[in-house]
């Protein structure tokens, strides 16, 4: 039989790509998750990270950052989202796009605006929980508004009608309507924010004058002293987040990744 | 009546706070990039001091047009590599479609921080020391995923017999992707190699992990600064406020030139 | 038309081709041929696989086995932009980038054509060229003055109407002069009236360009309307190649009779020479079956003649009326029958008439289902597992003057004590022994009502597992909607077992 071109074989170069720099990699964080200074298979990196207080304690102040962190986002977020996706103004996309503009400039520029600003009214370095905190909001606060209003907007305006319609008062209508409407919105929102906040240590260190460590900044310092255990904390961050991912039921490219479709 | 007004005035308000707390930090820089004083809060005259620090420093430019190369060169490779992948997965059989999915995944779900990471050990444990190609490939691994999830969805709105039509007229497989494919998910490729020159223009962890030494981009070179200042002069953290606002007003224009020549399109359609 | 004399060349042969695809089977074993110059149809129900042909004779799809065979050579794997045949596909599928003048010139652009010159020393060669632009115009104007939509070059596709696409798609097609035009239901998107012109037009398309129509439909009536022929498919098998009329009047089966045109639809039973019993009386026919055999009867509702009550073979009284245009739909029963009758006359409900069905109206089939078969196995519990379920059964029924002890063995007449599990049988049950329900957990299987006819006093019924598409037929009185998803109900004593390779075992 002859062989006849398909279309599947352009996929190829993407797949060796995937290959050689997204799974090998991976596998090499294995590797050296599971072994110690000598190559030999260990699981003492595994234990120590679970028995060291010290480790312990550092991961859970990065969670309960990241925790109050996506709480603020939400609670500024979600009435945003509301009011703009419920609003019948006619150039109401213009302020939703307002609002994901900053989200544009460099990263770190932006980072540097605000540690400016901080200096500016003379918190830098006398509050710094409370200055990351900040910068973590404003950095991170399109990720919360995009997917809640894209699924807010989603719903359908006679929902709400009938609704009002069947007796239910306005606080009746946002709880029993369009809150579980917009969960998966919310749920989206809460993942795309939360994980950087664990881990983007760029806002930690400039903002919270390198005072802060987060699991992120935890995973570098190990990368000068010790692979095998930075590899076990990435691996074990690597397993978080897909778990939850699969179970948040992965990432949605329409729910306009930074604006993109805006 | 009165409650219905006062409402909508609450709700307005609500949002022009939240707007004005995002934007006070850029308008800050802003105001002081025009002035010539070097620290914030201190008074100074009007001056182009800062744009004259940025446009005459040669290291300064120098890191922004490598950052500006980096970008465009790994979009459009990620582009291309994306789309073909995009273009190959969609008509894989189910389990190797989800397989590939998956693995797309990673980069797009993963910590930057992990992924730098292990980039960099696997650099490092095949002996391959950091240069232009293992930055590239560092900003390929973030920006090619993305490209695919966003060609993806057009594939899926596309009338999968057009393909078919063009080869029942005579054309071959090539042909008929170049000329019929291509065009309907051309929207998708554009929003990836935009989505990519954003991703790689705004990333620093990736970066700072796979960039060769003596190699700066904007990122790097404003995150070492801060950090670091003792080498920089407070004139050079100045001229960042002159930067800072010339990207700012290079996006507002952008965005405003894109939101009225594609409305202009959608009442024209009308 | 000089195609007349080459009328009976097969262009298209499909030999024994089977099509699965990832594990499900789409076709079966099918093997027809087309003429040249007609215009077949392939009818059926949606998933009995009449697309997949025609993607396959396209060249989109390859058999997974068999062959087809173009003019006598074999194509099974030749790439569609090789072949000699166009399509015209289901919702269109026009490039909506390109103008009209754009999406029917593609073809014509991709072409390469054998021109021959003679050169300065007289010798010819020939030479693989495109068409010039000239002629690619030329073409194209012609082929939008046979759809009539001249003048139509520049406009966008997304300008276009429905109707007005469909034409472009059928000028895109044929503008290339295929051997065959393959026309996947392309009146589908279409409405009633527009659909009704499209028809008489494509007929006349046909009639011009003389070329092959394979075309595919679900709607019986445009298929008896516009073919010479037409091939019936149901379940991935042809059900019946034949005319218009041959099929409309002497239908294969009682899917066939079902599938085309209104049908009453009987059990009977033969009771004398060309004489058959049904709806409690007997009727001369012309249909020869063996005495006592059981047999499908289907009589068209227009075969059925109303008159006075004494000169009836059938009395009856109306139960509905319904005005259609051209006739009335008259429900009358008879006994417990129910029969479906066409008449330009009226008649008022509750009146008694009489019925008469002419010998050659009557048409006797040999029924397709008389039991249900499976393959089972004896489980631990002895109950028999087959068709995806596990049912009670009696098992002692295996070997004859056997009984079940204490501990669940068998114990056989002659004492030897048996452990039937994993027992390979044969279950048979038969078809009035099969009841359904809503409740899912109510029977062994589970399954959805893949078909049901309706047999004047009851209906029949075929509900087919999802696993291992095991299908069930049987009688029910109860009216159940296609596509139901039903448990499939069994009584213990009903379920008749007796063991597979049985000789063998004795060995």
């Amino acid at each position: 039989m002859k062989l006849r071109f398909s279309r599947k074989t352009l996929c190829i170069p993407y797949a060796v790509f995937l290959l050689f720099f997204v799974i090998a990699p991976m596998l090499v964080i294995v590797f050296y998750a599971f072994t110690d200074k000598n190559n030999h298979v260990s699981f003492t990196n595994f234990l120590q990270f679970f028995s060291d207080p010290m480790k312990l304690s550092t991961i859970v102040y990065s969670v309960v950052i990241a925790l109050i962190t996506t709480v603020i986002c939400l609670l500024i977020a979600y009435p945003v989202a509301c009011i703009l996706a419920r609003s019948k103004m006619k150039r109401k996309h213009i302020i939703l796009l307002l609002f994901v503009t900053p989200m544009w400039i460099n990263f770190v520029l932006r980072v540097n605006a605000i540690r400016e600003l901080i200096n500016w009214i003379g918190l830098l370095g006398e509050t710094n929980y409370a200055n990351t905190v900040f910068g973590m909001v404003y950095d991170f606060l399109p990720f919360m508004i995009l997917p809640l209003y894209t699924t807010i907007s989603k719903i359908d305006n006679s929902l709400y009608e009938a609704s009002a319609d069947l007796g239910a008062n306005a606080a009746t209508t946002f709880f029993r309507v369009t809150l579980p409407l917009s969960f998966s919105g919310i749920i989206s929102g809460i993942t795309m924010v939360f994980l950087p906040s664990m881990t983007n240590y760029v806002v930690s260190d400039m903002l919270g004058n390198s005072k802060i460590t987060i699991i992120g900044k935890f995973i570098e310092t190990y990368f000068g002293t010790d692979w095998h255990m930075g590899s076990m904390i990435a691996l074990i961050l690597l397993l978080v987040v897909l778990v939850t991912s699969v179970l948040t039921g992965g990432f949605k490219s329409e729910e306009s990744v930074r604006g993109a479709n805006l | 009546m009165k409650k219905k007004i006062a409402i909508k005035c609450l709700k307005a308000a609500f949002i022009g706070l939240v707007l004005l707390l995002l934007y006070a930090p850029i308008l800050l820089l802003a105001v002081y990039s025009f002035s010539s004083t070097n620290t914030i809060g201190t008074s100074g005259s009007f001056s182009f001091a800062h744009y004259k620090k940025l446009f005459g420093d040669p290291v300064i430019l120098t890191m922004i047009g490598n950052t500006l190369l980096l970008a465009l060169l790994a979009a459009i490779l990620s582009t291309i590599l994306g789309t073909t992948g995009a273009l190959g997965m969609y008509y894989l059989k189910r389990r190797q479609k989800a397989f590939l999915n998956g693995v797309s995944q990673i980069p797009v779900v993963n910590a930057e921080i992990v992924t730098a990471l292990a980039l960099a050990i696997a650099f490092v444990s095949v002996g391959i020391s950091k240069s232009y190609f293992t930055l590239l490939i560092g900003h390929m691994v973030i920006c090619t995923p993305f490209v695919v999830l966003s060609v993806l969805p057009k594939l899926k709105q596309m009338d999968n017999s057009l393909y078919e039509a063009a080869l029942d007229l005579g054309a071959n497989p090539a042909k008929a992707l170049f000329r019929v494919v291509l065009p309907q998910i051309i929207p998708g490729v554009v929003s990836g190699f935009m989505l990519a020159v954003t991703l790689s223009l705004d990333d620093y962890i990736v970066t700072s992990y796979t960039k060769p030494a003596g190699f700066d981009t904007i990122s790097t070179y404003v995150f070492n600064a801060t950090m670091k200042g003792n080498a920089h002069t407070a004139e050079t953290l100045a001229s960042f406020w002159a930067l800072t606002t010339l990207i700012f007003v290079i996006i507002l224009a952008v965005v405003l030139v894109a939101n009225f020549s594609g409305r202009r399109k959608k009442e024209a359609k009308k | 038309m000089s195609e007349i004399k080459n009328r009976d060349e097969h262009i298209i042969e499909l030999v024994n081709v089977t099509k699965y695809y990832d594990d499900n089977l789409i076709l079966e074993n099918v093997s027809f041929y087309v003429k040249k110059g007609e215009f077949i149809t392939f009818l059926g129900p949606s998933g009995c696989g009449k697309t997949t042909t025609l993607r396959m004779i396209a060249g989109f799809d390859l058999p997974s086995s068999g062959k087809i065979l173009l003019d006598g050579k074999d194509i099974s794997n030749l790439p569609p932009n090789k072949r000699p045949v166009n399509t015209v596909f289901q919702r269109y599928a026009l490039f909506p980038h390109f103008n009209v003048f754009e999406n029917i010139a593609f073809g014509l652009k991709c072409k390469r054509v054998l021109n021959t010159y003679t050169n300065g020393e007289g010798k010819s060669y020939t030479k693989k060229q495109r068409l010039s632009k000239a002629e690619i115009s030329a073409k194209v104007k012609k082929a939008l003055e046979i759809v009539d939509l001249e003048g139509f070059e520049k406009r966008a596709i997304s300008t276009l109407s429905g109707g007005q696409q469909q034409r472009v798609a059928i000028a895109r097609a044929i503008v290339n002069e295929p051997e065959i035009l393959l026309l996947d239901e392309p009146l589908g998107a279409l409405d009633l009236k527009m659909r009704k012109e499209m028809q008489l037009e494509l007929k006349e398309i046909h009639r011009r360009l003389g070329i092959t129509f394979i075309y595919v439909t679900h709607d019986q009536e445009e298929a008896l309307t516009m073919s010479d022929t037409v091939v019936v498919m149901a379940d991935g098998i042809v059900q019946q190649i034949g005319t218009p009329t041959k099929i409309y009047n002497e239908p294969a089966n009682t899917f066939v009779a079902d599938f085309i045109g209104e049908s009453n639809i009987f059990n009977g039973t033969v009771v004398g020479e060309k004489r058959v019993k049904f709806c409690g009386k007997t009727f001369p026919c012309v249909d020869d079956f063996g005495v006592n055999e059981m047999v499908d009867v289907v009589v068209r509702p227009e075969d059925i003649v109303m008159c006075k009550t004494n000169e009836g073979q059938l009395k009856g009284e109306v139960i509905s009326v319904v005005f259609k245009g051209i006739h009335y739909e008259i429900s009358v029963q008879v006994g417990k029958y129910e029969l479906v009758i066409q008449s330009t006359e009226s008649r008022e409900v509750g009146e008694v008439i009489g019925m008469r069905i002419a010998p050659d109206g009557i048409h006797l089939m040999k029924p397709k289902y008389t039991k249900n078969v499976f393959d089972g196995t004896i489980t631990k519990r002895n109950t028999v597992a087959f068709a995806d379920g596990e049912f009670e059964c009696d098992v002692t029924q295996l070997y004859p003057g056997s009984r079940i002890d204490e501990e669940d063995y068998l114990v056989t007449a002659q004492g030897e004590r048996l452990d039937l599990t994993g027992t390979e049988v044969v279950v048979e049950v038969g078809l009035n022994d099969i009841a359904i329900s809503d409740d899912k957990d109510a029977g062994g299987t589970t399954g959805h009502i893949i078909s049901i006819i309706y047999k004047g006093d009851h209906y029949r019924l075929i509900v087919r597992t999802d696993e291992s598409e095991e299908d069930f037929v049987f009688a029910t009185d109860d009216l159940w909607n296609e596509n139901d998803f039903v448990s499939v109900v069994i009584p213990k004593e009903k379920i008749k077992l007796s063991l597979k390779h049985h000789e063998e075992k004795k060995k």
